[in-house]
């Protein structure tokens, strides 16, 4: 395994409610303030109370064993599921009875944990699925070619390329999203979920399938997507450098359960978590 | 037609395509001048062209947007029976309508704004249809619309509404596409347009649908196509969008159901059955999913098949005085089975799979380039 860069952590201080931001969102809104939140099916709980405050700058991390109910939190906030318990606000906007577009406009993306690219259509036009809320034009003048439409097309056209940039695809413009290597793909996924001019960005594994090196570029530009978009980023990850070396808040679930909650050194000291993943240790065992 | 904004200078491909759909344009506007109007060609001609038309319609919906409906001669019906009903000529709706005192609707429309009327109405009924249909998913959706299509089928033969549909019996006598024909004062035709100006609508109607696919609409149909939820999570509103495409769908089988009436020169319900959907379902398979370009070929191909080039298979044929067996009235279909079922076993998709006639050109000119 390759050695993990040490970056110095942020100051967390605490925000009313109990919660926990980083030292430089105290003054701004959170992004994200899940209370309560929980949904059952058929009596099973999938999640169950789960309370979460996000800063506006952070990047944090949703970890815990398979089953634990991390994707479903994603479901649950951007609305594939609805919630059965709790809200949701997003940027203070209440999410309740909002369907999944809705919640798209009011400022969260996702990707998605197995890949789920626009398979058959060119790179270029993925990202500009993203942008089809930013920037658009209505049917009639789509199919007459007014002036407008060359217009906005153009603009569709350098925003999608700035965006592809930022991950150095932007000669890869023209080939089928279907046909790239699984890592780009992966890349391409996050660089279609920020066209959509996310206040969120909820990544779901993005390093899955990854080897070290690739995993050290991802944490770079993510690092680098919330310095250029000054968004906050909340991911499931199994890789555990990935994590501890970017997240500034971890919040560790198991059977749908928050079980521990904190900075990376916390967490990484934890019994809980410890025994969470590991399994209680033996009495009198080393 | 298709101006692309990626590149700065026009692409030659498309301009290479622009000016073959010219010469196709032009070659039948001389052919139809020059040889006999009763010649089969322009029976395919007429027929293909209607086809083609449904036929891209049909792909924007199960190809683009991958909504599997199989309504498509529902609305080709309620087309053909609009443009049929407000098109009659006054002096002959007594004749027409003979059983119902010459129906209600006494005035008669242009036949071109009938046309658009006909796709309107489709349309309508689309959307109506569309708000709970559009609900379900792949073979349920199939159903449902098969369903519905049955349903226009019967109600427009119910003897109730008689005073406008004329219940179950034929609607006829409105302008054809052999109106089109400019004639002189003794009444001989001095330019032939009866095979163009057919041409010339689904034309248009094709260049309009393929505008619209190249458009942020076409974009998110085909986003919602390859992934739903991965869409619907960038913002695509799927029913929005999915409405749109199923009665932009239908407005264009509307216009081609309006379209082969005239080609038929008679309307009458019972004609517009599922067979016929499946006829266009296979025209699209055959040309390609997700094709215009295949559509456009294998309706004139599917059209020529079954109208002209395997009549011969229906009649006993002699060579010399040997007789050659199995031709007989009816093997026609057979062979025209085989050849299918071979098409789609060793063509799965389609002649052009995605590819456009553009595309085709593209390619062909970089091999040449590496050579």
């Amino acid at each position: 395994m390759s050695e993990v860069r040490q970056r110095p952590h942020t100051k967390m201080v605490t925000y009313p409610s109990n919660a926990v931001i980083p030292e430089r969102d105290l003054g701004k809104n959170p992004v994200l303030e899940c209370s309560h939140l929980g949904i059952e099916f058929g009596g099973l709980k999938a999640v169950e109370d789960f309370n979460l405050v996000l800063g506006r700058t952070e990047i944090a991390g949703l970890i815990g064993p398979n089953g634990a109910g991390k994707t479903t939190i994603f479901n649950l906030l951007t609305k594939v599921y609805q919630p059965t318990h709790g809200s949701v606000l997003i940027d203070g906007l209440d999410t309740h009875g909002m369907t999944t577009v809705d919640v798209s406009k009011a400022g969260v993306a996702r990707t998605f944990q197995n890949i789920r690219l626009f398979g058959n259509m060119s790179v270029e036009d993925n990202v500009r699925i993203g942008l089809h809320n930013q920037i658009k034009y209505d049917m009639f003048t789509g199919i007459f070619r007014l002036p407008r439409y060359f217009t906005k097309e153009k603009q569709q056209h350098e925003k999608a390329m700035e965006l592809l940039d930022i991950f150095g695809m932007s000669s890869l413009a023209d080939v089928k999203a279907g046909s790239l290597p699984y890592g780009a793909q992966r890349r391409l996924e996050i660089v279609r979920a920020l066209a959509t001019n996310p206040k969120l960005l909820l990544l779901d594994e993005p390093a899955a399938g990854m080897n070290p090196h690739e995993t050290q570029e991802l944490m770079d530009n993510i690092l680098r997507i919330r310095d250029t978009f000054q968004i906050s980023v909340m991911l499931i990850e199994h890789d555990m450098n990935l994590v501890m070396g970017i997240c500034e808040g971890i919040c560790v679930l198991n059977f749908g359960r928050v079980i521990a909650k904190g900075t990376p050194e916390e967490i990484q000291s934890n019994p809980v978590v410890i025994e969470a993943y590991l399994g209680k240790k033996k009495e009198g065992g080393q | 037609m298709t101006n692309q904004i990626k590149q700065k200078k026009v692409d030659p491909a498309v301009l290479l395509t622009a000016l073959i759909i010219l010469c196709v344009y032009v070659g039948v506007f001389i052919a139809e001048q020059v040889i006999s109007p009763n010649s089969m060609l322009f029976t395919v001609l007429k027929k293909g062209a209607t086809y083609a038309l449904v036929a891209v319609s049909m792909n924007l919906l199960n190809g683009f947007t991958g909504i599997f409906s199989l309504g498509q001669a529902g609305f080709m019906l309620i087309g053909a029976y609009t443009y049929a009903i407000f098109t009659i000529p006054v002096e002959h709706r007594a004749s027409v309508y003979q059983y119902f005192n010459g129906g209600v609707i006494q005035f008669t429309l242009p036949w071109f704004v009938a046309m658009i009327l006909a796709g309107l109405v489709a349309a309508f009924f689309a959307w109506l249809i569309g708000l709970p249909v559009l609900r379900l998913k792949s073979d349920y959706l199939a159903i449902a619309t098969l369903g519905f299509a049955e349903i226009i089928r019967a109600i427009l033969q119910w003897n109730q509404l008689g005073p406008v549909t004329n219940g179950s019996n034929m609607l006829r006598l409105f302008p054809n596409f052999n109106s089109f024909n400019i004639t002189n004062a003794e009444g001989k035709v001095t330019v032939y347009l009866s095979t163009f100006v057919p041409f010339l609508i689904a034309g248009i109607c094709i260049a309009l649908i393929v505008l619209l696919l190249h458009s942020g609409y076409g974009r998110a149909f085909k986003s919602i196509r390859d992934d739903e939820i991965a869409a619907e999570a960038m913002g695509v509103n799927l029913a929005h969008h999915k409405q749109l495409a199923f009665c932009i769908s239908s407005f264009f089988a509307g216009v081609g159901g309006a379209m082969l009436a005239m080609y038929q020169t008679t309307v009458q319900a019972k004609s517009f059955t599922t067979a016929m959907t499946y006829e266009i379902l296979l025209i699209v398979v055959i040309g390609g999913i997700g094709s215009v370009t295949g559509s456009v070929l294998s309706s004139f191909l599917f059209v020529a098949c079954s109208e002209w080039w395997l009549r011969f298979l229906d009649n006993e044929q002699f060579i010399g005085d040997f007789q050659v067996p199995l031709l007989r009235n009816g093997f026609r279909l057979v062979v025209f089975s085989v050849i299918i079922m071979i098409v789609v076993l060793f063509f799965r998709r389609g002649i052009m799979g995605t590819r456009e006639l553009p595309d085709l050109l593209r390619r062909r000119r970089k091999e040449a380039g590496i050579k």
